[in-house]
């Protein structure tokens, strides 16, 4: 049993043989803090670790002279060389002392080409380590956190929970004291944002103010800290029940989970993923145990009976990104995703860097290949397809995805499929008739047959050019036109009193005088996009479209084909070329125009499209009066000439279909019929979805991929935990649910304290181990690693209570110290490591908007629901995405505008500009810490971003509405609004100089100031005089751009 | 000055341990939040001072441009011999394809310069520069379709998620004027109506680098950086006088609570101002004389072309921005290509000689490293169609080309050679990381030790890979 600090720390022995059994963290003394030894985690292990492992370490395949550094035994084995690399003791006897303290370029270790090498004092640290024993220890993040009892501190009195004993240790250790609690309302809005994201309002912070005062003055000395330190706990309270809480801390999540609203690759899709982030939110409102939390998104779907909301929770290993180019091959990307399970997992649960281990074994840390792949197995069985569906409509997720529920939406659906049943039902009573009119049809075919008659043109333009019109042949004759877009309008009184068809024959023109002679190119056609037919009406310049349908006869174009041109929709053309026969025909049903309409003649206008210069074409055009049942097109011609017995099922079926399409009744029904179709696609699809995980009945095999390739597949593997992390219990299924399991063991060595730093870290601005995503050899071991063990600890035995950590931390004297430097600590600990001062830190990206728009009084406070869209700069979408009109910012209205930031649109490709410029990542890849600069675009966005000029307005108006009388109070007004606290004198005294001069400035420009207080969309206040909000605009602004304002002070 | 020796010693202190950069200062520079005051120190003497990146998005065909392939005429129609082929993977567009017909290219080639560089008759004016130019006709990459081909031509890999080049130099060397960042990235449409792929934001991104060495993108039109001009009703003077009076607030905090991060923050809002006038000026082309827009062609007079940013490559290579790189979109003619790709050289150019050329005559391209190229070839059979006047080409990773002029180059050289198909590299291969270890030579880097560590790793552009090409130095 691995128990105790003193035998594990020289142990060399995996963890894994130790299994999970009974690891449950155990309290031990604390040792002595004595003098400063070598230690071969804190001193040692970087040393060997970025100096020597790269060659000679845990990957066999770059081993070099067969020297292997990384485990005990085999360092003090000979290598090739036979010389022993070390001899425990003797450093003299130690080839690798020897080899790093010489200045032989040939013999030095590490080789000078290798671009490292070691100072005097690394030597001199291994000589000693070496003399002292060469002692091992396991790395300490793969040892169980031991819990020890904090320790006891020279000035007690300043603890207020156990995390102040073990800062405060340290500190003595390092002769600092802490600093002087931070004043109120630096303390509250510290607190306030930390804990929701916003800042309190001033009304919230005069009651805290009431509160605790009212503690300080009604007790005596002794009882002043505890009564205190519980009204603070309940305002601390107050605060994490705040819905706001769940969407603070979502932030984070949705970094460590890659969550965005597109798919990331190429064109870069939308997808729909606001169910899960709901789902988040939801979760730390309800202050849902981190276990519970961790195994519901890994592996809700396998949960006994799991509910909608334990799949929908499942969409964290679906936020990767999803490649849907036309040419990508489905294994390359499907092996992309699962090592980005694989790599997400590893880095958020237990802080290790999977992904060197997806190539070869990993060179710092004890990972083999074989375990990446048999982590990989676990995310393997996911029925996807690995690429995503480029050919479905926009709105709809890749499968697997879910259904969520909508209530008004699937009535709409049902009540539209109600009303196709009944049209339905209609539509097969006219068939039955139909079907008996077969004989009685047949005989009016023998019988009526069907005329054409020319009608003269009295009108032809080309282009509005007028053109030669062939009285002799009824024609219409145009010449060669260019390239491009043609328009033809021709003119023809009606031949008879109710025309129901027309006839368009185009044939080729032979030469003319003023026109080209004929090309025979076979590529001499061109297309006609549209045409439209008029009835022309006396006496009124207005003209009544008709309603037009392509039909088809003997030697005619298809129906189908004919349709492109009269469908209303200029990009389906017909081609128009030079046919076989001579002339192409196109045959076009009129529906009859009302009685009521008088009409002497025939509109016809044309859009005709040519990719190069045309030949010249002559037209005719024909009328005729027949039914329409009676234009038949050549195969039902030759069905009818089969006798009635002799024909085919599908020659009748053919036949049948004909006549039904011929319908007029019949025809407005299907189209009916079919449109309420569309709707109820249309309605399905609005129907939000969720991605899910779900689990293939036989799991696909896995593969170790060589080097990393998809396509080189080598041995197979099971799913499995890594080797060098305590097994998976025999009990566990080995699937995503058994993963799950495994990580939230109480006894597993990396989960909780991984999840502790992170909270530590959002609270803190840097984790206790601040590279919070690397918690293996090449990260930083922690500041306070007794204190990450401890709370580790103790976040397991309180059921892993996430707002339980975070009140442990907030309700610390170490949190709630100043922020402010001395020239001390700014010399002695400029990273505040020590924690000698409270955190001080610029606000994440959305919280420096929330802020505004809360301050603002904008802020629409609407928890959760699908993703909206802000102010936008144009323009940004437009020069990258492809296509021109689709995947284009359109700027959202209403309260879109003023929705909490996380709510914004996160399209990868493009990703929020402002939230970049604040160093919010791309949501590409999981991302555990964000980077915090200092840029001169962050200064343009809070100064000239509408966002920021709308929220100063609206502040400045609450200011004047609500500050009082005068312009000192109204900015003081302001000032808390932002700050929480009132402004001293001297900033007084600037406010009030820049609120005079700008005063001065707009009273003399009233177009400038009617300019600033137009930015945005929120309506311009009333103000009697724009001048003075004016001012005070200026003034918000300045108030809204200071240096503490967006910082978390 | 005491106050930023000390921000230099915390900055320092904070930088030891996370990077085994040799440069320094830049990095330093850029955890201090300024800009670098005269840049970074390069690891030896640079040859180059910043570069210009002519990427053609889309991959342009090699066939039609740079690869010249007489005898291809012969072989019309052709199926493509599987002994050329060898079984390598197509994309999911070709790999049904009943047949892989050879389409010879449409387009003539004649020899170009005093060097003799066969160059296609698509490329009059690039035919100019010849002599200037190190025409690389062997480079190859992995990736076979364009999202991860461009992310591996900009980061050194595949998926998303690592530095720029761009973001590389900024971290590495920093920048020449403070007033202006020091990686600048401009994109144009085409003219022409061609199959325009995407581009993502991350293709200029700073991956884990900190952000701040992430490309700005300038747009034409008012605000060529974001947010840069002020709201209306506030003036430029009335602007100065809301920092002042911001720079006195945060002095009292500073003097209050001595964070150096309040200092940085003045300091930045100094720099905001002060690129409130820089950028503009350096937008305004209404000085530049008319030949100079003769010189760039008739596109240059409209905002947003690549004409128009050819020349302002050039006023920014002026002013000592440190990586410019412009996007030219719409090579991706998977159909239609003779048509497609005769106006996207139209687009491009006489730009693009121009730049060249004027650099030349400014002095400037003795220290101005140009790179011309996209995210990787087009295959030697056709994709669709093939008639004599008509095909299109498919992605192709194992052979394209590109060319390097300008500082440190070897002028009228030509580096490697395909296969008679154009098909594989049978002399001098390129890689990528090939020609990125090139490039930061060029800028006095050793690709090898210009590092971040990232998660436990030290990452660098060229990842574990990268040969110099040591032929393409002068």
């Amino acid at each position: 049993m691995l128990t105790c600090r003193t035998v594990s720390r020289c142990l060399t022995v995996c963890l894994a043989t130790a299994g999970l059994v009974a690891l449950l963290p155990t309290t031990v003394q604390a040792e002595p803090l004595g003098e400063v030894s070598i230690e071969f985690n804190r001193d040692i292990r970087p040393l060997l670790a970025s100096h020597c492992l790269a060659c000679h370490g845990r990957d066999a395949a770059d081993r070099q002279s067969g020297a292997r550094f990384d485990v005990r035994d085999a360092a003090l084995a000979p290598a090739d060389s036979g010389q022993r690399p070390i001899v425990p003791g003797d450093p003299d006897a130690s080839e690798l002392v020897r080899r790093i303290e010489s200045r032989d370029p040939a013999v030095v270790m590490p080789p000078p080409d290798s671009g490292k090498s070691l100072s005097e004092e690394q030597q001199q640290m291994l000589r000693q380590w070496v003399r002292e024993g060469a002692v091992f220890e396991e790395h300490w993040a793969f040892i169980p956190p031991v819990r020890i009892s904090p320790p006891e501190n020279q000035h007690a009195a300043w603890v207020r929970n156990p995390i102040d004993n073990f800062i405060l240790a340290k500190l003595e250790r390092a002769g600092l004291s802490p600093s002087p609690e931070a004043d109120r309302a630096t303390l509250f809005r510290r607190l306030s944002l930390d804990l929701t994201g916003l800042p309190p309002t001033p009304g919230e912070f005069d009651a805290f103010e009431r509160d605790m005062s009212a503690v300080v003055a009604s007790s005596a000395d002794g009882a002043t800290s505890i009564m205190e330190d519980g009204v603070y706990t309940d305002w601390v309270n107050r605060l994490l029940a705040s819905p706001h809480f769940g969407e603070r801390m979502a932030v984070d999540w949705l970094d460590a989970a890659r969550f965005a609203d597109t798919n990331g690759y190429q064109v870069d899709r939308d997808r729909e993923a606001y169910a899960w982030r709901d789902w988040v939110i939801a979760a730390f409102n309800a202050n849902m145990p981190f276990d519970q939390f961790t195994i519901e998104q890994l592996a809700g779907d396998l949960l006994p009976e799991a509910t909608l909301q334990q799949r929908v929770a499942t969409g964290f290993h679906r936020n990767h990104m999803l490649n849907e180019e036309g040419g990508i091959i489905p294994e390359e990307f499907l092996a992309e995703y699962c090592a980005d399970r694989v790599e997400t997992t590893a880095t958020v649960w237990m802080g290790q860097t999977f992904l060197c281990a997806r190539c070869h074994d990993h060179k710092y840390d004890p990972f083999t290949q074989r375990d990446f792949y048999s982590l990989y197995a676990f995310f393997h069985n996911v029925p996807e397809v690995g690429v995503g569906n480029y050919g479905a409509t926009i709105r709809r997720n890749a499968p697997p995805m879910l259904q969520l529920p909508a209530p008004e939406l699937e009535a709409k659906v049902a009540s539209l499929e109600r009303e196709r049943a009944e049209l339905q039902t209609l539509v097969a009573q006219f068939e039955t008739a139909i079907a008996d009119g077969l004989s009685d049809w047949e005989g009016r075919v023998r019988r009526d047959l069907v005329q054409w008659e020319s009608i003269r043109p009295t009108l032809a333009q080309l282009n509005e050019q007028p053109l030669l019109l062939d009285a002799e042949r009824a024609s219409v004759l145009i010449p060669a036109f260019d390239a491009g877009e043609t328009r033809l309008v021709v003119e023809a009184p009606w031949t008879a009193p109710r025309v129901t068809a027309l006839r368009l024959e185009w044939t080729p023109a032979t030469a003319t005088e003023g026109t080209e002679s004929i090309t025979t190119s076979p590529e001499a056609s061109f297309q006609l996009d549209e045409l439209k037919a008029f009835a022309l009406i006396e006496g009124s310049a207005a003209a009544q479209p008709l309603s037009l349908h392509a039909a088809e006869t003997q030697h005619s174009l298809s129906t189908d084909e004919t349709a492109k041109a009269v469908d209303g929709a200029p990009k389906s053309s017909v081609q128009i070329s030079r046919p076989e026969g001579g002339s192409a025909i196109l045959i076009i049903e009129l529906d009859a125009l009302p009685d009521v309409i008088q009409s002497p003649s025939l509109r016809l206008e044309l859009s005709l499209k040519a990719s190069e210069r045309s030949i010249p074409w002559e037209l005719q055009i024909q009328c005729s009066d027949a039914a329409n049942d009676l234009l038949l097109p050549k195969d039902i011609h030759e069905i009818l000439a089969i006798d009635t017995a002799n024909r085919r099922e599908e020659q009748i079926a053919r036949v049948a279909g004909f006549r039904k399409s011929k319908h007029p009744e019949l025809r407005r029904l299907t189209a009916q019929v079919a449109a309420l179709a569309k709707q109820i696609e249309a309605t399905g699809l609005e129907i939000p979805t969720a991605l899910v995980m779900e689990e293939m009945s036989t799991p696909r095999p896995t593969y170790i991929f060589m080097r990393g390739s998809y396509d080189k597949p080598g041995e197979a593997v099971v799913a499995d935990t890594p080797s060098a992390l305590p097994a998976m219990p025999p009990q566990l299924p080995r699937n995503r649910l058994g993963l799950a399991q495994w990580l939230v063991d109480p006894s597993h060595p990396l989960t909780a304290r991984v999840a502790v730093n992170r909270l530590w870290q959002s609270v803190f601005g840097v984790g206790l181990v601040r590279t919070a995503e690397d918690f293996g050899t090449q990260g930083e071991p922690p500041s306070h690693p007794e204190l990450l063990d401890w709370l580790a600890a103790e976040f397991v035995e309180s059921g892993w209570d996430v707002k339980g950590m975070l009140r442990l931390m907030v309700t610390s004297a170490t949190y709630r110290q100043s922020s402010r430097w001395t020239p001390q600590l700014r010399m002695l600990d400029p990273e505040n490591r020590l924690l000698a001062r409270g955190p001080r830190f610029r606000l994440q990206a959305e919280f420096l908007r929330d802020q505004a728009l809360a301050a603002s009084g904008l802020l629409v406070p609407q928890i959760g629901g699908p993703s909206v869209r802000p102010y936008h700069p144009p323009g940004l979408y437009e020069q990258v995405v492809s296509g021109s009109s689709a995947n284009i910012y359109v700027v959202g209205t209403g309260s879109d505008l003023y929705r909490r930031s996380l709510y914004t649109y996160w399209k990868r490709s493009v990703p929020n500009p402002a939230m970049l410029v604040f160093d919010a990542p791309f949501r590409e890849m999981c991302a555990m810490r964000r980077s915090r600069t200092n840029t001169p675009l962050q200064a343009l966005n809070l100064m000239n971003d509408p966002t920021y000029v709308e929220a100063a307005r609206l502040l400045a108006w609450r200011m004047l509405r609500d500050g009082g009388q005068s312009p000192a109070e109204q900015m003081e007004y302001g000032f808390r609004l932002v700050l929480v606290r009132p402004p001293r004198a001297s900033e007084r005294e600037i406010l009030s100089q820049a609120y005079d001069r700008n005063l001065a400035e707009f009273q003399g420009d009233p177009e400038g100031a009617a300019g600033l207080l137009g930015v945005g969309e929120s309506p311009i206040a009333e103000a009697d005089d724009l001048a003075v909000l004016a001012a005070l605009t200026t003034v918000a602004s300045t108030i809204l751009n200071l240096d503490e304002t967006v910082t978390k002070e | 000055m005491l106050e930023s020796h000390s921000l230099q010693h915390i900055a320092r202190r904070q930088f030891l341990g996370r990077s085994s950069l040799g440069i320094g200062t830049a990095a330093l520079a850029s955890l201090l939040g300024g800009a670098a005051r005269g840049g970074g120190q390069p690891h030896f003497p640079a040859r180059a001072r910043r570069v210009i990146w002519l990427t053609q998005a889309g991959a342009p065909s090699q066939l039609e441009l740079f690869d010249y392939k007489p005898h291809l005429k012969e072989r019309f129609n052709e199926e493509l011999p599987d002994s050329v082929r060898q079984g390598q993977r197509l994309t999911g567009m070709t790999a049904k394809q009943a047949r892989l017909p050879v389409a010879p290219s449409a387009y003539d080639f004649r020899p170009c310069g005093e060097s003799g560089i066969w160059l296609s008759e698509l490329l009059p004016h690039t035919a100019r520069i010849a002599d200037r130019m190190c025409l690389i006709r062997s480079l190859y990459t992995e990736a076979i379709n364009h999202d991860p081909a461009m992310t591996l031509l900009q980061t050194g890999h595949q998926i998303a998620g690592r530095p720029s080049l761009g973001a590389w130099l900024s971290y590495g060397l920093g920048t020449e004027n403070e007033n202006l960042p020091a990686y600048v990235v401009m994109i144009s449409r085409p003219s022409g109506p061609t199959n325009a792929q995407p581009l993502h934001e991350r293709m200029w991104g700073a991956g884990f680098l900190p952000s701040r060495h992430q490309g700005v993108r300038f747009s034409p039109g008012k605000d060529p950086v974001l947010f840069l001009s002020n709201p209306p009703g506030i003036t430029a003077e009335r602007r100065r006088a809301m920092i002042d009076d911001l720079v006195a607030l945060n002095r009292l905090k500073e003097e209050d609570y001595q964070d150096p991060e309040t200092q940085a923050r003045i300091d930045q809002y100094e720099l905001a101002y002060r690129m409130q006038s820089a950028v503009p000026e350096l937008a305004d082309v209404s000085n530049e004389p008319k030949s100079v827009f003769e010189h760039y062609g008739p596109e240059s007079q409209k905002p947003g072309t690549f004409a128009a940013n050819c020349l302002l490559a050039r006023r920014l290579a002026e002013r000592g921005v440190r990586f410019i790189q412009l996007y030219h979109r719409g090579w991706d003619q998977h159909t239609n290509l003779p048509s497609g790709i005769k106006s996207q050289c139209y687009d491009v150019d006489q730009p693009t000689a121009a730049l060249v050329e004027e650099l030349d005559q400014r002095g400037l391209l003795e220290d101005t490293l140009v790179v011309w190229g996209g995210e990787f070839g087009r295959t030697v059979y056709s994709q669709g169609t093939l008639t004599a006047t008509d095909y299109g080409r498919d992605h192709h990773p194992r052979c394209f080309a590109m060319w390097m002029a300008g500082a440190g180059v070897r002028p009228g050289t030509v580096i490697g050679e395909s296969d008679d198909y154009s098909y594989s590299v049978v002399r001098d291969p390129v890689h990528i990381h090939d020609l990125n270890a090139t490039v930061l030579h060029l800028l006095g880097i050793d690709h090898t030790r210009l590092t971040f560590r990232h998660q436990g790793r030290d990452y660098r552009l060229t990842d574990v890979h990268g040969e110099l090409v040591t032929a393409a130095l002068a």
